[in-house]
């Protein structure tokens, strides 16, 4: 089969802090350069985009040297943390931003669904949005006409066509968004987290017809998603961006997907979180560490099912805080979230002083089962963001006696465990 | 570096790439095949802006009528009764009517173009279609705003001629030219504009009431023979000033009317609108690093 993607050593490189101030002096740099015949200055700066690192200089590499060609017919899914360079990539092929540097080569028409619905105009009905969304696609009008029908079908909002799209609900906004893109038959489809929306029934549709515009009209998919099973079930091929760099070459997708679970679980096993980059929020009370701990209060790295564990937080405010609402998450390896510990929801709401102090979450019968979690963390006052942590840090949980009947509970078949009680009636 | 890009062309000339995405593409690679491929999607973009406008308004379309004549009226009212400009013996609800026809068309496209890339930003980072669809859209939707408010004027323009005020002549025939330069100057001015503003948003500012200003420096509220000598050479210099003279003297038959200058405008707004485009070709692909 022939290449129909080809990306040749694509870098791109951004400024980081306040664009727009002292711009003209680095564009007198530049020009500075350019007449004596030397190489753009800033282009020499730039490190390797990690977060975590305060950077020195001004200038990030979102993407370095990236290499690799798609084959017609392929379906390539790319996988990545937030900031690894998956959408700066994908912004690149759909022209909407510029390489620094390298080049690509495209054979036949790229449409993107970076987001759907884009163009929708509020005031204008379903029919009007169809015709100018299918056009800010690429279509022609005759296309959409002769799609017109099959589009409305897809999208299941026939009685609404003629109403304007402000008064859709998100949901029927987004079918019908989708429904447009998804029948625009370009040859290159680029698709990025479109999938986050939409009920599961949905979902499954969208999904469905990816793999049928891939494996029946041959067409190219790349697609970008945090939802791990979509990309599993769905591409044929993946590669691994991490820091801008393929840190797994296009290859199997199960193996690039395990390479990826991999790198997040190595992902410090400390309980300090200070340094933890990824976060944002306010900042009056920032979260220092998170600990384990079991029912004889000993440290321990992974929980088991059924265990009394007590999950122990340093925090710190800077002011005094009325009414702290805490937040843990715990996230499947496939991105679905599986368990929410919040005290909002038991209406045990902390007044807090500013200084240092400990938080405490116990629970009896740690429902979830084996295999690997990834612990998102929110503090919040009075809807205000204080400390947003995500991917705060990565578990793994043990199998366990969960109803104390000496079975262990080793299997991941199911997702969460509750006491429960069984009768019969004579 | 364009070294290396023009290699890498050459390179690939054998494989039938459709498209090629490097760094940085020539000044003068407008792409204008590309907007023609577009074409469908300037036609939306005009009756979006129709239809958007008016949704909810509860005169509709009669606005495209009321906001010239009430401007109109209280020039009238301003200029020609409080300050006694002289409108040269011309009515004066058809001397300000002329001039204000088309210096909105004008203004419109100018204010509409100078704000492209902030008020598409969301569109523009998320699909690519050749951005120049957007200003040629403005230009257009526009262009049928100012023959609905030409109608007025011309409806407005037959009364007096049935009257007998006034004296047209043959170069009336020059209108859809006088239009067209108007368009090329307000495109070429907004594009050149809304690229400075992606990275100097100060512009913004300095150009409500630089459009305003630049009214005054137009012979709208005065015509050209009321000038002060001092002053005449300054708003001759001035590009629009030839345009709207002339179509005022075409329609009543007073002012002046002078090939050279007209053409001083031609050419004074080709070279705007050239410049405009190469501004706005480059700016359009690295504007979403800056905004």
């Amino acid at each position: 089969m022939s290449t129909v993607i080809k990306v040749e050593n694509i870098s791109k490189q951004y400024r980081l802090g306040d664009v727009g101030t002292g711009t003209i002096s680095h564009d007198l740099n530049r020009w500075w350069a350019m007449l004596r015949g030397k190489e753009d200055p800033t282009l020499q700066l730039g490190e390797v985009n990690d977060r975590s690192k305060a950077g020195e200089s001004d200038y990030v590499w979102a993407l370095k040297d990236i290499n690799f060609e798609v084959k017609a017919g392929e379906v390539l899914g790319i996988i990545g943390r937030n900031g690894a360079g998956k959408s700066t990539l994908l912004k690149i092929l759909s022209k909407t931003t510029q390489p620094t540097t390298g080049t690509v080569k495209l054979k036949g028409r790229v449409a993107s669904l970076l987001e759907v619905g884009t163009g929708f105009h509020p005031e204008l009905s379903g029919r009007d949005n169809i015709f100018l969304n299918g056009a800010i696609l690429g279509m022609t009008k005759r296309e959409i006409q002769s799609k017109f029908d099959e589009i409305v079908d897809f999208s299941g909002v026939e009685r609404y066509i003629d109403t304007p799209v402000k008064r859709y609900s998100s949901g029927m906004y987004v079918r019908l968004a989708f429904a447009v893109a998804a029948h625009l038959e370009p040859e290159i489809l680029i698709v990025d987290e479109v999938l986050a929306v939409g009920d599961a029934e949905f979902q499954k549709k969208c999904l469905g017809k990816m793999k049928d515009v891939s494996v029946n009209d041959g067409r190219t998919v790349l697609f970008v998603s945090h939802n791990m099973t979509a990309i599993q079930g769905l591409c044929n091929q993946a590669l691994v961006l991490n820091n801008g760099m393929v840190s797994f070459p296009k290859g199997n997708t199960n193996k690039a997907l395990q390479m990826f679970k991999n790198s997040i679980s190595a992902q410090s096993l400390s309980s300090d979180l200070s340094l933890v980059q990824t976060r944002s929020g306010s900042g009056n009370l920032v979260i220092n560490s998170m600990i384990f701990k079991n029912k004889n209060s000993e440290i321990i790295i992974s929980p088991s099912t059924g265990e009394k564990i007590t999950i122990e937080f340093e925090v710190k405010a800077f002011m005094d805080i009325k009414s702290l609402s805490i937040a843990i998450g715990f996230y499947s390896q496939l991105g679905e979230c599986k368990l929410i510990l919040w005290n909002e929801l038991l209406n045990s709401f902390f007044d807090v002083n500013k200084g240092v102090l400990l938080i405490f979450c116990v629970i009896d019968n740690f429902p979830l089962t084996v295999g690997s979690y990834t612990i998102n963390l929110i503090t919040s006052s009075n809807n205000e963001i204080l400390d947003w942590i995500q991917e705060a840090k990565s578990i793994e949980v043990l199998g366990g006696d969960y109803y104390n009947t000496g079975k262990t509970i080793e299997s991941s078949h199911q997702t969460a465990l509750v006491p429960h009680k069984w009768e019969k009636l004579i | 570096m364009g070294q290396i890009i023009a290699e890498e062309k050459l390179h690939v000339a054998d494989e039938d790439w459709s498209e090629i995405i490097g760094p940085s593409t020539g000044l003068l690679d407008l792409n204008l095949k590309e907007v023609w491929k577009y074409r469908d999607l300037l036609v939306m973009f005009v009756r979006r802006d129709f239809v958007a406008t008016y949704k909810q308004t509860i005169l509709g379309p009669l606005w495209f009528f009321i906001q010239p004549l009430l401007t109109t009226v209280t020039f009238v009212i301003v200029f020609g009764n409080i300050a006694k400009i002289s409108t040269d013996g011309v009515p004066q609800v058809l001397f300000y009517l002329s001039g204000l026809t088309l210096w909105n068309y004008f203004a419109d496209c100018l204010n509409k173009t100078a704000t492209i890339f902030r008020d598409n930003a969301g569109i523009f980072g998320k699909v690519y279609f050749p951005r120049l669809i957007i200003p040629l859209s403005i230009v257009v939707s526009n262009l049928v705003r100012f023959a609905i408010q030409f109608a007025l004027f011309g409806a407005i323009w037959l009364w007096f001629l049935y009257k007998g005020n006034i004296q047209p002549n043959i170069f009336i025939l020059l209108t859809p030219l006088l239009v067209i330069l108007m368009a090329i100057m307000s495109l070429g001015l907004g594009l050149i504009i809304t690229a400075l503003t992606t990275k100097y948003r100060d512009l913004v500012f300095l150009l409500t009431f630089g459009v305003q200003l630049l009214m005054y420096a137009t012979p709208i509220i005065y015509p050209m023979s009321a000038l002060p000598v001092k002053y005449a050479s300054i708003i001759k210099a001035n590009p629009l000033s030839a345009i709207v003279e002339t179509f005022r003297y075409a329609f009543t038959g007073s002012g002046t009317f002078n090939w050279l200058y007209l053409l001083y405008s031609a050419v004074f707004s080709i070279i705007v609108l050239v410049i405009g485009t190469v501004v706005f070709n480059k700016v359009e692909k690295s504007f979403m690093d800056t905004v």
